[in-house]
């Protein structure tokens, strides 16, 4: 059975400002969306809220996971559903070592229902997975003994991404901006990487303001988000357009959204 | 004293000096011994007198502190089972228990004891090996005059490991002391002195337990360390008393022309623990590493106040500290790295590190310098910090709970100064106890 999430009207406020405005998109296993939008038009937010950061309070509206009403779990019962945010800014965790951090992080994921304490998926198994899938990704072993994040490059931190999707291999995965603050080289790892990674068992969300991660991952939709509303969706064309003209034209095209956009920025 | 008599402070009911009378006449110590005692038990009364120094004690509380509710019990027939952390886990040359401030029993391997190592209690090597011991008993590291604390020590210490390995015999197999207390109201004087000839090497684990969680107890140690030139000593101590129990400490080690001592501290344990850490770079070359890895959670306070004393040239000393807190408890942590006029081309380091789990506990780190050499390199810092609520939802965001979120964060905390022990069972130790501290909590 191919999964389904669907958010419906959705609004998010942050620290009592409302951030999305009514949401709709809907999300099957083994497409491919991509979210555009100029910055603060509220793509994080989005990301976030469906990750379920405590700081990001629904006000409004719903996320369902097929049946399953997403907003009444915690991040990692999230997690452990098959959801999955690679983060815009990855967090280091001093001290914890890739492949320990991944391996509880597989345990769980695999076994929803494991509890703190119970058997981490075996070692000898999980060590030649994890070799296996570096390895498909073009990455030095070396890389697991680091410590998570630590000391690692942006382009290091945006594959760590990558190499824990495809160690969790989720149902649905949000990508925030994976390929900001990368150089062409390091995009073009992880847009490859990613490729490798989707097919029929993953719905892909990317957000990005550029289309560079598009060209390896083709959407088969393009939202475009503007003062926290959806207001258009197109296909793959869609995204070149807006990275050929900007959102000028889109802007154009929703002079209430626009004027609501400015409006924000004013008070700001 | 006379003029003081009305105001005079006296020392505690259980050691006055009708007991300490009582407690000489009962033992068998060589005059030597006896000499020293009484010596430090009239600089004990004398100290008492007097104020702590602030600058040591002032962030310390002892109003709660009732030295009148412990006595020298001088052993147990306890034949508790003591929760020794080290014991199960590897393989030891030789062996020492102290219960109460009595020694059990000891064991050293035939190796070993062929080799020339010397491995047992201090009580009974004080006549043994009187000629060995008295240079260096009280008299190179700990000073039985620095404070009360170190006097009421030198009076009444009961026993105590001994260590000592000759010159360029290089012992492998780790030496394990464990000091025990089981008795409600019990006190323990233990004295731990390790003597490294020339050349040689050793590892000593040592590790302090209660037999249960409730019993009241006192200790008033001293562990001195002695390394001679080019000889290398490991030794860590794993505090992890009841949280009953105070803990008095003077700790000193000495390091001599291109020795290297690896100190190792781990505060777990006790309902106040104060700890008077010095280690002395004496030769050219001498080189100390210390670990401190503290752990304090309800009500507990850990207090450190530790001192790297450069007092040669081309010396190096490398202080690291990890402390987490949760509960109420309080951390204290004063460093000073003093360097001596001759100490050019020194090389100083300290640093703590606190993460502290609740609103309600308090960390005051003191990093400090004195040089007064022209020519060296000096470095210290502190850093107190929370758990970041970014790391415990990108942990979730990986599917982890919220408490092992917290204990992967707090592991990977400790995981640097763990990273500096080469001594695995001590690593796993350490960890394990680090776990157990945090399901508290569950």
């Amino acid at each position: 059975m191919t999964s389904v999430l669907k958010i419906k009207d959705l609004h998010v406020a942050v620290e009592g400002t409302p951030i999305l405005k009514g949401v709709n998109l809907e999300i099957r296993q083994g497409e491919i969306h991509a979210l555009m939008g100029p910055n603060g038009s509220g793509k994080s937010t989005l990301a976030y809220a469906l990750a379920g950061h405590p700081k990001y309070e629904v006000t409004s509206g719903s996320i369902h996971l097929d049946d399953v009403d997403i907003l009444e779990l915690d991040p990692n019962e999230r997690a452990r559903l098959g959801m999955f945010l690679a983060f815009q800014y990855p967090v280091t965790i001093p001290g914890v070592k890739v492949a320990d951090f991944l391996r509880h992080a597989v345990s769980n994921i695999r076994n929803p229902d494991r509890k703190e304490g119970e058997p981490l998926i075996p070692m000898r198994e999980y060590r030649k997975e994890l070799k296996g899938t570096m390895a498909g990704l073009g990455m030095d072993v070396e890389f697991a003994r680091r410590y998570l994040n630590e000391g690692f490059s942006g382009g290091e931190k945006k594959r760590m991404e990558i190499l824990q999707l495809a160690m969790l291999k989720p149902k649905f995965a949000f990508l925030d901006e994976t390929d900001s603050g990368l150089d062409s080289d390091a995009v073009k790892v992880v847009s490859e990487g990613l490729n490798k990674l989707s097919g029929p068992e993953m719905g892909i969300l990317i957000i990005t303001h550029h289309e560079r991660l598009l060209e390896f991952n083709v959407p088969q939709f393009t939202h475009v988000m503007l003062a926290g509303r959806i207001v258009e969706t197109g296909d793959a064309s869609l995204a070149q357009e807006l990275h050929a003209n900007g959102y000028k034209m889109v802007r154009e095209r929703h002079p209430e959204a626009a004027a609501e956009e400015k409006e924000e920025l004013e008070t700001v | 004293m006379s003029s003081v008599t009305e105001m005079s402070v006296q020392p505690p009911a259980g050691f006055s000096e009708k007991i300490f009378e009582d407690f000489l006449s009962s033992r068998n110590d060589p005059g030597w011994v006896v000499e020293l005692r009484r010596t430090a038990f009239e600089k004990y009364c004398e100290l008492l007198q007097s104020e702590l120094d602030p600058e040591e004690w002032g962030r310390i509380d002892l109003r709660l502190f009732q030295p009148d509710q412990y006595k020298i019990i001088e052993g147990s027939d306890s034949t508790d089972q003591f929760g020794s952390m080290l014991l199960e886990r590897g393989e030891f040359g030789g062996h020492i228990t102290h219960v109460d401030g009595k020694s059990q029993k000891s064991e050293l391997s035939e190796e070993l004891k062929s080799q020339g190592v010397i491995f047992g209690d201090l009580s009974e090597l004080v006549h043994e090996q009187q000629e060995l011991l008295q240079p260096y008993f009280m008299k190179k590291a700990v000073k039985y005059d620095t404070d009360r604390f170190s006097a009421w020590h030198a009076a009444f210490w009961t026993s105590g490991t001994v260590l000592y390995v000759p010159r360029n015999v290089e012992v492998k197999v780790p030496l394990h002391s464990l000091v025990a207390m089981a008795s409600e109201g019990a006190s323990d004087f233990s004295h731990t002195l390790v003597i490294l000839e020339e050349g040689s090497s050793a590892t000593l684990l040592e590790e302090t337990v209660s037999a249960n969680s409730d019993t009241n107890g006192l200790h008033v140690g001293a562990v001195e360390l002695i390394v001679e030139a080019g000889a290398k000593l490991r030794y860590v101590q794993l505090q992890n008393w009841n949280e009953k129990v105070w803990h008095f400490a003077h700790q000193c080690g000495r390091v001599a022309k291109d020795a290297f001592l690896q100190w190792t501290i781990g505060g777990l344990g006790s309902r106040l623990a104060h700890i008077h850490q010095d280690v002395m770079l004496d030769g050219r070359g001498a080189e100390a590493e210390v670990n401190g890895v503290t752990f304090a959670v309800d009500d507990q306070v850990i207090s450190f106040y530790t001192q790297q004393s450069h007092n040669a040239p081309d010396t190096r000393s490398d202080l690291l500290y990890k402390e987490v807190l949760r509960d109420n408890s309080r951390v204290i942590w004063r460093g000073m790295i003093r360097v001596e006029p001759e100490a050019q081309k020194t090389d100083g380091y300290q640093r703590s590190d606190a993460l502290l789990l609740s609103k309600t506990c308090r960390n005051d780190s003191i990093p400090g310098l004195e040089i007064e050499a022209d020519d060296v390199r000096c470095t210290h810092g502190a850093t107190a910090g929370r758990v970041d609520e970014e790391q415990i939802f990108y942990c979730m965001g990986r599917g982890l709970n919220k408490y092992e979120a917290m204990h992967m964060i707090v592991e990977g905390f400790f995981q640097r100064v763990f990273d500096r022990i080469p001594v695995e069972i001590v690593r796993d130790t350490l960890s394990q106890a680090v776990e157990k501290k945090l399901q508290l909590g569950d």
